[in-house]
């Protein structure tokens, strides 16, 4: 079985398992692809979508890199509530709306394109050269991260060394959310309206029962109005059998079901 | 699968042969779909009992394979697309759905190491240090197909049921995280394999039977299922996010309700019901039940159990209305799970500072009930009674009112003598009147 010395030989490429060269290879692209099509794509849930992807690859990435913890956290917080409360914003302001090609600033474009590719080319120059000469280490076997003792290294050093700014974060976010509820907060004038006191203005107003349908003429909404055909005359079948007085009623022309009713 | 195997850093889990994961994948598959086909019929029977009916019978045994034909005939029908639809995401959406749906069940043990063609195995696909988060993360990604299928279908009804949904999903994932901490904090890991071996002595639903109360309810919302079936509501939203979808794609959105009904059954019996352990008392008459091949029927029987009280809730109750559901999510079940893991982490942190067990376990809770939950009970009678004297007087205004619509008074008889029944007759007779409007003739 050649699969059993596919999993079990140490396969490389260069000084990198191939598992995570081939990984690498296939995540790359795609990421790549979602930011690009982030920028590029019209439709707002669309560009939502590509971020989406993107963030995906990130997470895959990070649990590739031996983070596991952090991997999943951005794929639940990210992916998971954020981008999904960003969705339900755009699924809001309508499908079709999409952003406008005109330019409003006359070059804008080539300029935010130009920047773009140098800043790009800025980020990869100095990465690399920072980069350069170092070794890869084996994430699995560091002292932090061997026998999944991941979770506690980030606890331990959340909680000690970065406690302050962890805090800090979390008491910028409790503003911001507390800001947006005061912003979006309406006094009532009285008191909420109960499912009880709407069922009482509706039996006040007069009219309880749902407006007749279109089209239809009705006067009176008694279970006694029996309905008419077409032609003007009543339809036995339209009153029940019980209702006093129905044995009186005209017969009508069609009266096949009048021994019934009886 | 093999880059999740080799990032992953639990012993017995990183040097697994490709063949033999490939056979686990393999047979994680074929236990979903079979589940969900098994599933489908349990639950028609079960809610025919329930409302005196038989369920079906007619195709296999017992009409066992209904749902397979039922499957099959899905597959074949035909496929109708509204011209509205966003077509990349509408063909997107039904995928999202059900890949995360199978993808969690990679990280739930099924049982102990067993011998599989000569090789000791654990009967796990995989498992991470975060193991759990994996089920969690791939819930939190089903949101997006149902979002999506709403958006994608251009349709009003569709839309409705995905932005419901996707309030209520995130609303009680939210609780569903929660109740999940103080399992963390009990076995001190968060991986699934380990929290299994944690509960060898005690299943977590006894010391953590609030966690598991506030897991249970959460996760009806999380699935969608009755009574909190607010996204696909059909009395009120035709058929919710999935109304425009037909054929296939709406046989896997179907697939993916019922994976995810038996991931969330897994993830609760192996949470808190011990997971392949067996049940109490088996275990001290037979040593072998919790050995070899044995612990997958104990398994097995457990999700079946936890599906079935999920019928139960289905055959039982109305659907909850939308701003109630809302109110029990973030206003019952979040601030009482708050409170619950500071009571839990108390326990533990006192322990690991070699208290005796029961003063540890013991004042963390008396201080709970004093501080917290008699105030509760005192404010909350308080708002109640309040309330109930606010509605009597309402009621009392009530009564003091002219009546605007006919009722009948309180000693009715229905008019029996000639006169009344000819008198009735006269004025239903003339059809002018009837143009009238005179309306209150009954």
């Amino acid at each position: 079985m050649s699969a059993v010395g596919f999993a079990a030989g140490e396969l490389t490429n260069g000084q990198v398992p191939l598992g995570e060269a081939v990984a690498f290879w296939i995540l790359g692209p795609i990421s790549l692809a979602g930011a690009i099509g982030m920028v590029l794509l019209r439709n707002a849930v669309h560009c939502a979508l590509s971020l989406v992807a993107t963030m995906m690859s990130l997470g895959m990435f990070y649990l590739i890199e031996q983070g596991p913890f952090l991997g999943l956290v951005q794929i639940i917080v990210y992916t998971g509530a954020i981008m999904i409360l960003f969705l339900f914003v755009l699924m809001l302001i309508g499908r079709d709306a999409s952003d406008s090609i005109i330019e409003t600033l006359r070059g804008q474009r080539w300029a935010a394109a130009l920047f773009g590719v140098g800043f790009a080319l800025l980020v990869a120059l100095s990465v690399g050269r920072a980069f350069k000469g170092s070794k890869p280490a084996d994430l699995n076997t560091t002292e932090t991260n061997a026998g999944g003792q991941n979770v506690n290294s980030i606890a331990a050093l959340l909680f000690t060394k970065y406690l302050f700014a962890f805090e800090l974060t979390s008491a910028l976010l409790i503003i911001a959310a507390v800001g947006a509820m005061v912003l979006a907060h309406v006094e009532r004038d009285g008191p909420k309206p109960t499912q009880k006191s709407i069922a009482r203005e509706r039996i006040r107003s007069g009219r309880p029962q749902p407006l007749p349908g279109p089209g239809v003429l009705s006067s009176g909404n008694s279970i006694g109005t029996p309905a008419l055909l077409p032609d003007g005359s009543i339809s036995h079948e339209s009153v029940m059998a019980s209702t006093p007085g129905l044995r009186e009623l005209p017969a009508a022309n069609h009266s096949a079901n009048a021994d019934d009713i009886r | 699968m093999s880059v999740l195997a080799a990032s992953q850093n639990l012993p017995g889990f990183g040097n697994q042969p490709l063949w033999i994961v490939l056979i686990k994948v393999l047979g994680v598959f074929v236990f979903l779909v079979v589940m969900t086909l098994f599933a489908i019929v349990f639950e028609r029977k079960v809610v025919g009992r329930m409302q005196n009916r038989i369920g079906p019978n007619r195709v296999g045994p017992w009409g066992t394979l209904q749902s397979l034909a039922d499957g099959l005939k899905l597959a074949f029908k035909e496929e109708i697309i509204p011209v509205l639809a966003d077509k990349p995401v509408y063909f997107l959406a039904p995928i999202l759905s059900a890949v995360p749906a199978f993808l969690a069940f990679s990280v739930i043990p099924f049982g102990p190491e067993v011998s599989l063609f000569g090789h000791r195995t654990p009967l796990q696909l995989t498992d991470l240090p975060v193991g759990v988060l994996v089920v969690f993360a791939c819930s939190s990604l089903g949101v997006y197909g149902i979002v999506l299928s709403g958006w994608a279908s251009g349709s009003t009804y569709p839309l409705l049921g995905a932005l419901r949904s996707a309030a209520q999903m995130i609303s009680y994932e939210v609780a569903m995280g929660l109740s999940m901490v103080a399992v963390f904090l009990f076995a001190d890991t968060m991986s699934t394999s380990g929290i299994v071996a944690a509960q060898y002595h005690t299943w977590n639903i006894l010391p953590l039977f609030v966690s598991f109360a506030i897991y249970a309810i959460a996760v009806v919302g999380e699935t969608n299922r009755a009574p909190f079936d607010l996204a696909e509501a059909e009395s009120e939203l035709v058929g919710g996010f999935h109304t425009e979808y037909s054929s296939f794609k709406f046989a896997m959105f179907f697939l993916a309700e019922y994976i995810n009904m038996v991931t969330v059954s897994a993830l609760a019996t192996t949470l808190f019901l011990g997971g392949w352990h067996a049940p109490w008392g088996v275990h001290a008459i037979w040593h072998g039940a919790n050995s070899g091949w044995f612990p997958v029927v104990w398994f097995v029987a457990k999700i079946i159990a936890i599906i079935f009280v999920f019928v139960w809730l289905r055959g039982t109750l109305p659907r909850l209305r939308y701003d109630q559901f809302m109110h029990l999510g973030w206003k019952v079940l979040i601030p009482v799970n708050l409170v619950w893991i500071l009571a839990v982490t108390t326990i533990h942190v006192l322990r690991d500072r070699n208290w005796p067990a029961w003063q540890a376990t013991a004042l963390p809770l008396v201080l709970l009930l004093f501080l917290v939950v008699l105030p509760a009970l005192v404010m909350w009678e308080g708002t109640s009674a309040r309330r109930r004297a606010e509605r009597d007087e309402d009621d009392e205004a009530e009564a003091l009112l002219t009546p605007t619509f006919p009722t009948p008074p309180m000693d009715l008889v229905v008019p029996t003598t000639k006169r009344l029944a000819t008198a009735s007759v006269r004025r239903t007779r003339r059809p002018p009147e009837l143009r009238d409007g005179e309306d209150s003739d009954g």
